[in-house]
């Protein structure tokens, strides 16, 4: 385990390309463990960029190309010798909009556990009852485990994703803009799901709704034109940011 | 002179309407007047008892069992190798020069008419590979013949599958190889059925290919070197030869019979299969 107020990802002089032009430029941002980074910007400003590279998904565009090193715990991801696989399993992602895999409830969450090697069906079924909870879907889905995960709401389908991602046992959880689609109290369900993973996780939150990472957030980072503008306390930045295009951005005068 | 809206509407839901009509009515006239001639012939005995005296008189059933035996292993050989080159194609390659070549290829292929594909089924696996007039030379014949349709319509269904399907199952920490076999193929499944029903479909009424290579014996198969004869094949020799009219259309009969239970019963397990989670 890593201890508290350690750095859990550093990322240090990261750039990211897609064909020539720069979507990432020299980003150095600390990521400490067991905390919720948000991540806060305009559109087109390089957040969900930057969360796809820490789990390396911009790789399966054939065209993308990094320089720079992102070290998950002192490891670098990109070191030739680095198991994509295995990064994976450790650091989980939820996506912008709620996609369930067109199986059933159970399966969706068990998928990963599954190609990572347990077979165990009474183990299989606490991982599905924990997540599930931790999620706080248990109670709305306990009935109808095997029936079809894309016939529940919107809300309960982001949910089941969040919960399908805790089932792996990640070390790390990206969110990419997780309540985009949802309706306040499905967003406020995952809220408070998220303030209560955080003494377990590592968490990365990146939102277009700047109230979001005002409640949840611990840290906050603000992105401008694929560059880190700043990042701070989400306090201060909220108050006393030290840039004043920070100050505009969450102040709403543009973005 | 300018006709209002109103009638260019009329006339182009008539017009429209008027070719629908005419295609049904053509194909309901072709089923309707085979079955007329055909059904009187077909009995219990006639479904149940091989053929006499070159099918003048008796049943046709090694011609119903060698009829469902050629497509099936036709099927079975190019299933794999059409999946299989479908998915290499659109999952583990770019798409460069040698993939649109490698398409090109196949949709000639395609194109070929089926006598073509007799001939070369005749020239190397009956005569050079030594396989005779067997089941075995038609199966691989047919196989070549239907495998573009069958790379074609799988690329195509893999291809509508979403591309954050397969981001999740990666994210989920999957290989791409147990993305393609738990994400994308099952999602696939009913384009890459359709590719199989149009395959059997055509394999099924196929007489030019088969006749070179399956060769054309009444007698019951026993392994896959024995040579069939199937249905289209049947009516065709009985047609041709002048041997009996009756049996002939009573085969074509049974045919157009075979092949609807076929596709029905391909649609139901379908419906049943893919409808439960979408």
């Amino acid at each position: 385990m890593t201890p508290p107020d350690s750095i859990k990802i550093a990322v240090e002089s990261l750039s990211a390309f897609y064909g020539p032009d720069p979507g990432l430029r020299n980003i150095n941002l600390p990521i400490p463990a067991r905390s919720i980074l948000g991540i806060i910007g305009p559109s087109g400003s390089g957040k969900t960029t930057f969360l796809r590279t820490l789990n390396r998904l911009n790789d399966l565009k054939p065209e993308s190309r990094i320089e720079g090193r992102v070290l998950l715990d002192g490891q670098d991801i990109y070191h030739p010798a680095f198991d994509v696989v295995s990064l994976r399993k450790r650091v989980g992602m939820v996506f912008a909009l709620p996609m369930p895999l067109p199986m059933s409830i159970a399966d969706n969450i068990t998928y990963g556990p599954r190609l990572a090697g347990i077979r165990n069906r009474a183990r299989l079924d606490a991982l599905i009852e924990t997540s599930l909870q931790s999620a706080f879907l248990w109670d709305e889905v306990k009935n109808r485990l095997s029936s079809s995960a894309m016939r529940l709401s919107g809300g309960q389908q982001q949910r089941l994703c969040l919960a399908r991602t805790l089932a792996m046992q990640p070390e790390v959880i990206l969110l990419d803009e997780p309540c985009s689609g949802l309706d306040p109290i499905s967003t406020a369900r995952i809220e408070e799901a998220l303030t209560l993973l955080k003494s377990q996780y590592t968490v990365v939150l990146v939102t277009n709704n700047t109230k979001q990472a005002a409640r949840v957030a611990d840290r906050t980072a603000f992105f401008l034109m694929g560059e880190l503008v700043e990042v701070d306390e989400t306090r201060r930045i909220f108050t006393i940011p030290r840039d004043s295009r920070t100050g505009d951005y969450v102040t709403g005068r543009f973005g | 002179m300018r006709i209002a809206p109103k009638y260019t509407q009329r006339i182009a839901i008539a017009l429209l309407g008027g070719a629908t009509l005419l295609t049904l009515l053509v194909l309901l006239f072709i089923i309707l007047f085979v079955l007329e001639k055909g059904l009187p012939a077909v009995t219990w005995q006639f479904l149940s008892q091989a053929p006499r005296d070159m099918g003048r008189s008796g049943g046709i059933f090694p011609v119903i069992v060698g009829t469902f035996l050629l497509p099936l292993l036709a099927i079975a050989i190019a299933l794999p190798l059409g999946v299989g080159t479908a998915v290499y194609l659109t999952e583990y390659t770019r798409e460069t020069r040698l993939t649109r070549v490698i398409r090109f290829g196949t949709d000639c292929l395609a194109g070929i008419p089926s006598i073509i594909f007799g001939l070369f089924g005749f020239i190397f696996f009956v005569v050079i590979l030594g396989f005779g007039w067997s089941l075995l030379s038609g199966g691989l014949t047919l196989a070549l013949m239907i495998l573009p349709t069958i790379i074609r319509t799988t690329e195509e269904a893999i291809r509508a599958v979403p591309n954050t399907f397969r981001e999740v199952s990666f994210s989920l920490g999957a290989t791409r190889w147990e993305t393609v076999l738990h994400v994308v193929l099952p999602n696939a499944l009913p384009g890459i059925a359709t590719g199989i029903m149009l395959s059997l479909g055509r394999s099924i009424g196929e007489t030019a290919a088969v006749i070179f290579t399956a060769g054309s014996a009444l007698r019951m198969p026993t392994s896959v070197y024995d040579s069939v004869r199937t249905m289209a094949v049947h009516f065709y020799l009985l047609a041709r030869e002048g041997i009996s009219n009756e049996n002939a259309y009573g085969t074509a009969a049974v045919l157009i019979l075979a092949v609807l239970g076929v596709n029905l019963t391909a649609y139901w397990i379908m419906n049943r299969f893919v409808g439960r989670h979408t």
